[in-house]
């Protein structure tokens, strides 16, 4: 992958993505990797975590002895309330995302692309998906981050000119959080903001299916 | 005042016929009425349209899903967030019978399917979303504009029976669910002609504080006990689940 870097491991992407959570923010993690968010968000914040099931305001990952059966998060993962927890149900839960209260939704994905669009929900040559809360919460958030690897487990691309995968929502990423570095969706390019140590700009770009620039100020993702 | 509480689960799903339409609560472990589903595979009733968040896996502890009724060819139809699991390599029965060509799946976005179900127990026979538009999912539906911006109209769901678990029921039917375990619940409970509801605990009426009550008696038709009942009171949990240890 790379003469000298090694990719960011999921607890670094995890922390990086919750440093951009700002104060009062309202930020919903999807299934997967960004649920892991929980357990970084800076100790001087305060941010909300709303899940689809209707638990607002929920707090890190619970550990086997904090676990109860009534409390998980929208990946149904135990978790831990806050102090200024509440609960609705699951149609207001959906009210409350397309309303447009949520600053961030963050999401898994299979694919992301220069224009915005992303791929979520179905992988290619199966019938059945899971779009669970991605399409809503896509169009309902203030901003959408993605947090995926930057490539398949066979090493091709997942961030492209294009989507190949049926789309989740078009045009929507704001950024995109990849174990190479993170990165803005910029119409025709992806801009590089921060670089995971020890990669180059020509290694991330070899491993990308869209062309890649850095952007002024380009740094190591620090965290 | 005649009492809505029914001594067994068995009870419960007593008379659900063959081609009826259901719902079934739970998002995750909470609020998944397990002990019905038992019942209502025990019961025999098949050519069902079942309505979910998904349908589940299988487990190996003995708990009923779903995903049995599925794999038992008495589901035709389905209405999911989920037609197929999250976790590539634990394929559920519904993929396998949807590859093949032996269910019919609708996938509909969680929030849809929540607002069709809210819609359904409140009279409202559509409404327009903004979720899905520009992909396959709104193909073929009808797009309106409003305020410069396009929706895709969504339809209602009714039911003939919904699938309800509480924390606490009393002999009315008037529901409060604890935490996370209400979800689909409350919204499911009101647009089924017939709640089925397992209950953690059951208290006369006049003791709960009509506040604090989530969902009226008068949308809940039975109420089970699950401890009177015999039933089980929570599901072990998952192994992929239970507690997530920061790494």
């Amino acid at each position: 992958m790379s003469d000298t870097g090694k990719p960011l491991t999921r607890d670094l992407m995890a922390a990086r993505v919750a440093a951009e959570f700002q104060e009062e923010w309202v930020v919903n993690l999807g299934v997967g990797m960004p649920t892991r968010c929980s357990d970084f968000v800076p100790e001087d914040r305060t941010v909300i975590l709303h899940s689809e099931n209707g638990v607002i305001g929920y707090g890190r990952n619970a550990t086997v002895e904090e676990a109860t059966p009534y409390v998980v998060n929208g990946g149904a993962q135990p978790v831990l309330l806050t102090p200024l927890a509440s609960i609705v149900h699951h149609a207001d839960a959906f009210a409350i995302i397309r309303r447009g209260l949520l600053d961030v939704a963050v999401l898994g994905a299979y694919e992301a692309a220069v224009n915005g669009d992303f791929a979520n929900w179905r992988i290619s040559g199966r019938k059945g998906g899971g779009i669970g809360g991605a399409m809503d919460l896509a169009v309902g958030a203030k901003q959408v981050f993605l947090l995926l690897d930057h490539t398949t487990r066979d090493g091709r691309p997942r961030l492209l000119e294009r989507c190949a995968l049926p789309l989740t929502a078009a045009g929507v990423v704001t950024l995109v959080m990849t174990n190479l570095g993170l990165f803005e969706p910029a119409g025709e390019h992806f801009a590089l903001r921060e670089i995971a140590p020890g990669f180059t700009v020509d290694e991330v770009q070899r491993l990308t299916g869209a062309p890649v620039v850095a952007a002024r100020g380009l740094s190591e993702v620090k965290v | 005042m005649r009492s809505k509480v029914v001594s067994s689960f068995e009870e419960a799903v007593a008379g659900v016929e063959d081609g009826s339409r259901i719902l079934v609560a739970g998002f995750g472990e909470p609020g998944t009425p397990h002990n019905l589903i038992a019942a209502l595979h025990e019961q025999g009733a098949s050519d069902l349209t079942i309505i979910a968040n998904g349908a589940g896996m299988t487990r190996d502890d003995g708990v009923m899903t779903t995903g049995n009724l599925i794999e038992e060819r008495r589901v035709s139809r389905v209405i999911l967030a989920f037609t197929a699991s999250t976790h590539p390599s634990r394929q559920t029965p519904l993929e396998r019978l949807n590859e093949a060509g032996e269910i019919e799946a609708e996938i509909t976005p969680q929030g849809t399917l929540a607002e069709r179900i809210r819609a359904g127990g409140s009279g409202i026979p559509a409404f327009f979303t903004p979720a899905a538009v520009g992909t396959e999912v709104a193909e073929g539906k009808e797009h309106r504009e409003f305020g410069g911006r396009t929706y895709v109209l969504e339809e209602a769901i009714v039911a003939d029976y919904a699938l309800v678990r509480c924390w606490k029921a009393d002999t009315f039917g008037n529901l409060v669910f604890r935490r996370s375990q209400r979800n689909f619940n409350p919204i499911m409970a009101m647009a089924a002609d017939c709640t089925l509801v397992e209950a953690e605990e059951v208290v006369e009426v006049g003791t709960l504080d009509p506040d604090l009550i989530h969902t009226p008696g008068i949308f809940v038709q039975r109420v089970v006990s699950i401890p009177e009942a015999g039933g089980m009171l929570q599901a072990p949990p998952l192994a992929m689940f239970s507690g997530t240890p920061r790494s």
